[in-house]
């Protein structure tokens, strides 16, 4: 069927970025950042703001947090730390390098407070920041020895039937991922994927960043995104098929 | 109708999942999947799949604290 290969009418979110271009040539909130602080920050801004914007709570709290107070920083990293400490656990898989993130996310957060607009809630300004952070440390960090994608996605016949289908899973394997043991086999699972598979299938369906954001994040097109995610869908399906087949 | 593989509907089947597909498209994926139970099978394993990996790290969101030691140095790389 030849006209979905190419298919025009592919809908998008609607998301248009602002891209680097448009950034002034002089920032002045990005006085005295160091050059991967204003690439994490330039990074930061191609993510959509979300329609909910700050509370009254979180106003005053950048209003200290401007001015210098070293309570409201504290309150600000016991309050929003854990849940950002949660996301660069899971997008760089040890405690040890998520730490680090989150760190490297509170000094730029910190230092770039005079761009925060509050187009967001604080919380989803420090999401995007910490996202940042981990994936500029997943870029660093020496990859390990990984089984390629190919081996996990499906085979097929030469007129297109299935090589080898595998019986539906049924209401079962939905309902075994509230048991923390099956939780806990899926992670692996995802840990076995190709780091940039795993990448762009954690921030999509995971951290529900949509198609644009991730590909400004990785630095890569849209259609790559779409293509990892798919693949990186499928080939989760093939791993998960021991754990949740009957 | 137009016909479609098993591997052409496995292909699309993100685009189908989200919408992104033409509606005459759909129509063909529709009636593919109505006489196709392997793909049936396929496609609710998939969803089952999408569905795990939302779940998979939800202990995390709840129990996961800021280690004193981390906040304190959080707390010390402020001034540098």
């Amino acid at each position: 069927m030849p006209p979905i290969r190419n298919h025009p009418t592919h809908k998008g979110s609607g998301y248009r970025h602002r891209g680097f271009k448009n950034l002034p040539a002089v920032t002045p909130g990005l006085a005295g950042l160091e050059g991967d602080d204003s690439l994490l920050l330039m990074v930061a801004e191609l993510i959509p703001t979300d329609v909910v914007t700050m509370s009254s709570e979180e106003e005053s709290l950048v209003v200290s947090l401007r001015s210098g107070d070293a309570a409201a920083f504290e309150v600000t990293v016991r309050q929003y730390g854990g849940r950002m400490l949660t996301v660069a656990r899971q997008l760089l898989g040890n405690v040890d390098d998520a730490q680090d993130a989150v760190q490297d996310a509170f000094v730029t957060a910190l230092r770039s407070l005079d761009r925060f607009e509050g187009r967001s809630s604080l919380a989803t300004w420090l999401h995007r920041i910490v996202v940042n952070a981990a994936l500029m440390k997943l870029r660093s960090r020496r990859r390990r020895h990984e089984q390629s994608i190919e081996e996990f996605l499906p085979t097929y016949l030469d007129d297109g039937h299935q090589a080898r289908p595998v019986p539906r899973w049924g209401e079962s394997a939905v309902a075994s991922l509230e048991q923390d043991e099956t939780r806990q086999l899926v992670r692996q699972c995802i840990d076995r994927l190709p780091e940039t598979h795993r990448t762009v299938l954690l921030l999509r369906d995971l951290q529900e960043l949509d198609t644009e954001t991730v590909a400004g994040l990785l630095e890569i097109s849209i259609d790559a995104v779409k293509v990892r995610l798919h693949r990186a869908r499928q080939a989760l399906r093939t791993l998960l098929d021991p754990v949740l087949g009957p | 109708m137009t016909k479609l593989t098993c591997h052409e509907l496995i292909d699309f089947l993100s685009d189908y999942l989200d919408g992104a597909l033409p509606d005459e498209t759909v129509a063909v994926f529709d009636h593919h999947l109505s006489i196709c139970p392997d793909c049936v099978a396929y496609l609710d394993n998939f969803r089952a799949t999408l569905q795990a990996t939302k779940t998979a790290f939800a202990p995390d969101a709840a129990a996961t604290n800021v280690p004193e030691e981390l906040v304190q140095a959080i707390l010390a790389s402020r001034g540098k």
